[in-house]
């Protein structure tokens, strides 16, 4: 691969000139960025031989007749899915997998990103292959595909028997259930839905319909004993090793824990809970009152809300500080520990902690053009694209990815140059 | 059941009825009822029940009573006398038998198209009555099959036509192909994070009428416009949970709508040709969830084509020659006012309308929404013959030249066509989208 960059984080801008390659191919994709920036890629067409991707100018050895779902992985493989002669497979840095599926789809990464796992169909039976050794077991349908944050184990909500349309009594008996590692759950429900790994695989929790209006979450395949009204997705506490959940009761939404109700108030909405990396603090996207949002922290809410949107609340490393998304009038803004940011964007993107937490950086999107806003700073950078900042491990530096006029620009600036180079 | 002169049709065998009665007891219904009365109508209900005056001014509202030779039992009135006051009255001791009957004239008597409420002195929204019996029947478990057999797609698949997850993705790749055999370029891009519009669709699209998504990336391609599809699930707008009184789902299934959108970062969501998709979006799903507007802004495609049509971005080349009727779809005029865009729209396009009579708000319903076509087969005769008044109004039209019907929703253009081929009318339906497609400049 053609380098371009130091790949250091000295200060610094390397560019990377993307304009020949709509010169060179008859089509160019979404340009996707490494996560160190050293590289941008894209699904280009070739004409006859179809489609291939091409990474900093080169392109990978072997074209494929349909290509999508072009991402880096956290690690920096750059991960397509791709089909051959009606084939699918997942082609890692321009090397297919051995196994080939009727398709593929939903992609998955582990947080470092060293395992990808992926859904597949092959012959109408459904399961998911994980670094390319599929699941011994496969299903009449399969949905929610997920993988715990270490790469260990994969989960899936699956369909453990065939239904024709219009049974709607078997349906009624359970034909759904969680699947971890190909291996369903013992016992079935009406439904299941969002599956969540403990952040150490060794526990799945799901979000279950025993019958039709009674729901709860079941753990490894044991349902609460509590049931309600509704239930929204859980997450297990990290260092509780309990399972939170929002829950309707009597018309709102309460936090439970463990089954039991948690806050000791409930909101009109309750859900996107987070826990912090210490485990200290509980936070979730809440509506107080009929259609005002905010954060709630330990089941206070902020004082500062929004009437369309609050969303992707998520806490600072050290578990310190707290941000989410805020829209308001068809503007998005951000707000930290409950102080919404006077500067506001047609789109803003998720909010990015410095390691220590002290400072915020987010990019944005306004009448199609993009920039960053640090700690409610702007920079209009006006690039036909950008990706999300990335502080440097002393959180002295930004790394800043973006393209401007053709051209994929990756620069290392310190905090105190923002907006200038 | 009193007053009724044409019976209901109980002869209608539907083993979600049948079935869905068999364990219930009286004590059981009477629970469910109190829970419903008690813990969620509230003042709305009360204040309807104690308002309404038996007047009967509703009743020429009403599609089915003219349909039926203004049999009372099918005026707005008379199905709440039938239904909702019967079950008050008896203070929530009601059989099995009387649920079942109570079920199939809130699911298959009423389109809940709100036409009455506007010649209600007071007015009542019989429609929300006729929600709240078929609440109390989603939770006594007593449903129409074909309709219980969409919701629990809807559970399943998060899309109402149990469209897997990878036949999603699949079916549009193939509608982009073939698509590229017209215009070599276009693309239908996936999951496109930060495009501006998320384009939605409803779930007979990608399962029967795929050539509706082709026309639809054709027309975003043309125009210029920054789109994305998902490739997860989440694509569906529509919502039959909303119709057989499953509110939890209902919120699951807008939950995920509005969640994808704001994962793929878009400004607005486009949606296509649904009516009561979008009543479910832009109304009832988003504010059982706590959000007294869409998060992010809906845009219907009657708005969208009027946008694209004002703004220059798609050129009309040869107008449509066949004279156009329109048929007004309840949940976008008398529910999102659409009905003069609506009109622009077909004036840009179309060489001639001809109006239908009444128009606009004042339009009759078609007969198929508010979940009535979704109850399937058994009821099908029934809700044709409970739609005559329609059938006259498009026989005049088609008399003074019209010879296409332009109906801007998937359950209107589906019951439309029923009633022209029941009555025997002769005349074709159309999406606005058809015409626009057909019509417009392409490179
Ligand atoms: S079908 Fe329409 S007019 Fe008739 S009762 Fe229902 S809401 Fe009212
Ligand atoms: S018009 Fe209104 S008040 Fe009169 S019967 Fe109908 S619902 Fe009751």
């Amino acid at each position: 691969m053609n380098r371009f960059t130091d790949g250091s984080w000295n200060p610094a801008i390397f560019d990377l000139p993307l304009s020949s390659w709509r010169e060179r191919f008859l089509g160019v994709e979404e340009i996707q960025a490494s996560p160190s920036g050293d590289a941008a890629a894209a699904i280009v067409r070739l004409g006859q031989e179809g489609f291939t991707v091409c990474v900093n100018g080169e392109t990978w050895p072997e074209p494929y007749e349909k290509l999508w779902h072009l991402r880096y992985a956290p690690d920096g493989r750059l991960v397509a899915l791709g089909s051959r002669e009606g084939e699918w497979t997942v082609v890692v840095n321009g090397v297919a997998w051995e196994n080939r599926f009727s398709f593929v789809w939903n992609p998955l990464f582990s947080d470092e990103g060293g395992r990808i796992a992926v859904a597949f169909q092959q012959d109408m039976a459904y399961g998911m292959a994980v670094d390319d050794v599929p699941w011994e077991e496969s299903f009449p349908n399969l949905t929610h595909p997920l993988l715990s944050p270490d790469g260990a184990s994969c989960a899936a909500v699956v369909q453990t028997e065939p239904l024709n349309e219009g049974d709607i009594f078997k349906y009624r008996q359970g034909i759904y259930t969680a699947a971890v590692g190909g291996r369903p759950w013992e016992r079935r429900f009406m439904n299941a839905w969002s599956p969540a790994f403990r952040p150490d695989g060794g526990s799945l929790a799901a979000a279950v319909r025993l019958g039709p209006s009674d729901y709860t979450i079941a753990v490894d395949a044991t349902p609460w004993e509590e049931t309600f009204a509704c239930v929204w997705d859980p997450l297990f506490h990290p260092q509780r090793r309990t399972v939170l959940a929002p829950v309707r009761r009597g018309g709102s939404w309460w936090l439970a824990e463990d089954g039991r109700i948690l806050w000791d108030r409930p909101f009109v909405q309750l859900w996107q809970q987070r826990v912090s990396a210490d485990g200290k603090r509980i936070a979730a996207v809440v509506a107080p009152s009929f259609g005002r949002w905010t954060v709630a922290v330990d089941g206070r809410p902020w004082k500062a809300d929004a009437g369309e949107m609050v969303s992707d609340p998520c806490f600072s490393p050290d578990g310190g500080r707290l941000a989410a998304r805020f829209k308001e009038a068809g503007r998005w803004t951000v707000a930290v520990d409950g102080r919404v940011w006077n500067q506001r964007r047609g789109m803003v993107f998720s909010p990015v902690f410095s390691p220590d937490g002290s400072r915020v950086c987010v990019r944005f999107k306004d009448k199609g053009r993009f920039g960053y806003l640090l700690d409610d700073r702007p920079w209009e950078l006006a690039a036909e694209a950008a990706w999300d900042p990335v502080f440097s491990p002393d959180g002295d530096r930004l790394l800043l990815r973006s393209l401007e006029q053709g051209v994929f620009r990756r620069r290392v600036l310190p905090l105190a140059d923002f907006g200038k180079v | 059941m009193t007053g009724s002169k044409t019976p209901p049709p109980a002869k209608t065998v539907d083993e979600g009825l049948e079935r869905g009665i068999a364990g219930l007891t009286e004590e059981r219904i009477r629970r469910i009822i109190r829970r419903v009365l008690a813990g969620e109508t509230g003042a709305r209900l009360k204040a309807y029940v104690d308002t309404c005056i038996h007047c009967g001014l509703c009743s020429e509202a009403c599609h089915f009573f003219l349909s039926r030779d203004r049999d009372p039992a099918y005026s707005p009135v008379g199905k709440v006398k039938q239904t909702l006051w019967e079950i008050l009255r008896r203070d929530g001791r009601v059989s099995p038998d009387f649920i079942k009957e109570a079920r199939i004239i809130a699911s298959t008597h009423c389109n809940l198209c709100k036409r009455c409420a506007m010649y209600c002195p007071f007015g009542i929204d019989v429609a929300y009555l006729m929600l709240v019996v078929r609440r109390i029947c989603h939770l006594l478990g007593v449903t129409p099959l074909y309709i219980q057999d969409t919701a629990h797609s809807h559970a399943a698949t998060l899309n109402q036509m149990w469209v897997k997850d990878d036949e999603w993705i699949d079916t549009l790749m193939w509608q982009e192909e073939e698509a590229r055999g017209e215009i070599p370029d276009l693309r239908i891009p996936l999951e496109k994070e930060g495009a501006d519009i998320l384009y939605s669709v409803i779930g007979p699209e990608p399962k029967f009428q795929a050539q509706l998504i082709y026309q639809a990336a054709v027309i975003l391609h043309v125009a210029g416009v920054d789109w994305t599809m998902p490739a997860t699930p989440g694509w569906d707008n529509s919502d039959m949970a909303m119709f057989v009184g499953d509110n939890e789902l209902m919120g699951r299934l807008k939950r995920a709508h509005f969640e994808t959108a704001a994962r793929l970062r878009v400004n607005r969501i486009v949606m296509g040709e649904c009516g009561h998709a979008f009543r479910s979006v832009y109304d009832v799903g988003n504010r059982w969830l706590g959000w007294s507007m869409p998060p992010i802004p809906i845009v219907h495609a009657i708005d969208f084509y009027h946008e694209l049509l004002e703004e220059g971005r798609i050129r009309v080349a040869r107008r449509f020659e066949e004279p156009v009727t329109l048929h007004d779809p309840c949940n976008v005029v008398r529910g999102g006012g659409l009905h003069e865009k609506a009109r622009a729209v077909i004036r840009r396009t179309c060489a001639q309308l001809i109006e239908m009579e009444p128009n606009r708000e004042h339009n009759y319903c078609c007969c198929a929404g508010g979940g009535v076509i979704n109850c399937g087969p058994p009821y099908k005769k029934h809700r044709v013959e409970s739609n005559r008044v329609k059938a006259e109004q498009i026989a005049a039209a088609k008399l003074k030249g019209a010879k296409v019907v332009i109906t801007p929703c998937h359950n209107c253009h589906s019951g439309i066509e029923d009633i022209i081929h029941h009555y025997e009318l002769g005349v074709e339906t159309r999406f606005l989208g058809d015409i626009l497609y057909q019509v417009m400049e392409k490179p």
